[in-house]
């Protein structure tokens, strides 16, 4: 796995000169490379250093080799890859609901080691709880973190209104389609005002057209709620729309290959998929992911 | 669509509905020809009546047990000792097969023993009971125990270990502490297939009453039939299964009511 992109193929593909520079950075061994280049660099909220994920024992498949990354406060973060390349569960080892084999992952210079509130997750299936309508799944955490009945009513009503599902509140998630599912999830997440959330192919499971129109909302409410968002997708398209900044995987084990900086100006429309800085940078993600999976066979 | 298929044709589609009409028309016809069969073997003499009674003299049976209230007196004792037993035997179940089907260190030191006492017969530890707790409605209530509890906490067990991972793991996101799991995620969560394990494991209950009423009982519908074999009495038999059946029915219809107010969320 070690050397990368320098066989042929990478010929094929428009733009692949700067693959190839942006990748002697990031299979820099020492893993010091990738940690520069925040877009704001006014303060960390999320830092993983030299994260590897073994399962099982020493001999045990490497799913991340060496993860190091840094997410800035209020930044957009997405991650892309191949399947299987451990993006996933990098997330989760995020999130503390998995342990590191070795590394660290700070949120706000705290050391994660179980899962707590200030990681918010979203994921790729439904995680509703059945048993709660929708105003008592968003309104779950905050029940938890012991707030006061009445500022519970008014976290709960704000994001209702955010994800535009005040009509449904007291409807059970098995009235809901699955596009207002993830809308309730994300809702039910931002609730907890968490410093980072982490969100796992959350749109995966969702028709192209409800993807749409929730990548749309979900900007929206970034854009309004200011919150520091780490993105895992393997739809390019859907990192460039919403990210601040894209890192591309290897496949496994799962490395950083290339840090993408996203310079489209916001507010971003769906139909910014159109434009010609829009398709260079897909261009050259996809330019990377292909050799990814032309190794991979 | 619909419209354009026959009736035949929707009859004999896989997994496709039928009109409630026809559905209950079906349910009907079935007990027909279940009781005009009976009547026909019968009244007809083609099974002598000492061993197969007459529909018409089972009710007059039924009739005269009403009327004397002594039908309501044996369905008394055993519904008392069929649901005492079930309660006594749910209430440690649910508790202990969600620990079981949580956590595996519970999980690994009551799952071989389990699996080993549901297989053994109840009607061998009758004489055991009646030596240990002697003859009384405690005895019965043993039996009854036995029967369901092992089944049940095994059930449970898989009920609370189905608890979709994720569902648990997005509770911890949102602050949920690993000692309130059970209670808050894993417990809600398996609550409607708990309610299924219920009642699937009062059918199982009731079944046992007979074993339950076998020895040194001196009322219910096991003991009264057991009385009636010896006096060849076919028709108070046939009302004392029919009265259990009944019963079974009753309390099914009842779980499932119960489900559909404690659980309206899950289909």
């Amino acid at each position: 796995m070690g050397t990368l992109i320098l066989n042929a193929t990478s010929q094929t593909v428009a733009g692949s000169r700067v693959v190839m520079t942006e990748t002697v950075k990031a299979n820099n061994p020492a893993g010091t490379a990738h940690t520069a280049g925040d877009p704001r660099p006014a303060g960390t909220t999320m830092a993983i250093e030299d994260v590897t994920l073994r399962y099982g024992d020493a001999n045990g498949v490497l799913a991340l080799d060496d993860v190091s990354l840094k997410v800035a406060k209020n930044e957009f973060c997405v991650i892309v890859g191949p399947s299987g390349c451990g993006k996933s569960s990098l997330l989760y080892l995020a999130a503390g609901l998995n342990d590191v084999t070795s590394g660290s992952i700070k949120v706000d210079g705290r050391e994660v080691i179980e899962p707590g509130p200030d990681r918010g997750m979203v994921f790729q299936s439904y995680t509703l709880f059945p048993w709660l309508t929708v105003r008592a799944n968003i309104e779950y955490g905050p029940k938890r973190k012991g707030l006061p009945a009445e500022q519970r009513r008014q976290i709960v009503d704000q994001y209702l209104n955010e994800v535009g599902l005040a009509p449904f509140a007291d409807h059970y998630p098995a009235q809901l389609s699955g596009g207002m599912k993830q809308r309730v999830a994300i809702a039910r997440a931002l609730a907890n005002d968490p410093a980072v959330l982490l969100m796992d192919e959350p749109f995966g499971a969702l028709d192209s057209q409800t993807r749409g129109t929730m990548q749309k909302l979900l900007l929206r409410v970034w854009e309004r709620q200011q919150k520091t968002v780490l993105f895992v997708t393997h739809d390019i398209d859907e990192a460039l729309v919403l990210g601040d900044r894209v890192l591309v995987m290897t496949a496994r084990p799962g490395k950083i290959k290339a840090e993408i900086k996203v310079d489209i100006p916001r507010p971003r429309s769906m139909d910014v998929i159109l434009e010609p800085d829009f398709i260079a940078l897909k261009r050259r993600i996809l330019g990377l992911l292909h050799d990814e999976i032309d190794e991979d066979h | 669509m619909a419209q354009r298929r026959t009736a035949w044709t929707r009859l004999t589609t896989p997994f496709a509905n039928i009109p409630a009409s026809t559905a209950t028309t079906l349910a009907l016809a079935m007990w027909v020809v279940v009781i005009g069969g009976w009547a026909l073997l019968s009244y007809g003499r083609v099974v002598p009546n000492m061993f197969l009674p007459t529909p018409g003299t089972v009710l007059q049976t039924t009739y005269r047990m009403s009327l004397d209230g002594s039908l309501f007196y044996h369905t008394l004792t055993s519904a008392k000792v069929v649901i005492l037993g079930f309660i006594v035997s749910s209430v440690i179940a649910v508790p202990l097969g969600l620990w079981m089907g949580t956590y595996r260190a519970v999980q690994a030191p009551l799952e071989p023993l389990v699996n080993f006492i549901r297989y053994l017969p109840v009607t061998s530890f009758v004489p055991l009971f009646i030596l240990w707790i002697g003859i009384g409605i405690e005895q019965r209530i043993a039996v009854i125990f036995f029967g369901t509890f092992f089944q049940q906490l095994v059930m449970i067990s898989d009920c609370a270990r189905s608890v979709s991972r994720d569902l648990v793991n997005a509770s911890y996101t949102l602050g949920t502490k690993r000692s309130e799991a059970v209670w808050h995620v894993i417990f809600p969560a398996a609550l409607p297939s708990i309610l299924d394990t219920l009642r699937v494991t009062m059918g199982w209950a009731w079944t046992y009453l007979v074993v339950a009423e076998l020895v040194a009982a001196s009322s219910g519908l096991g003991y009264i039939s057991l009385k009636a074999m010896r006096g060849f009495q076919v028709d108070v038999i046939f009302m004392a299964i029919a009265a259990i059946g009944l019963l079974g029915l009753i309390t099914d219809t009842a779980f499932r009511i119960l489900r559909a107010r404690v659980a309206p969320w899950a289909p």
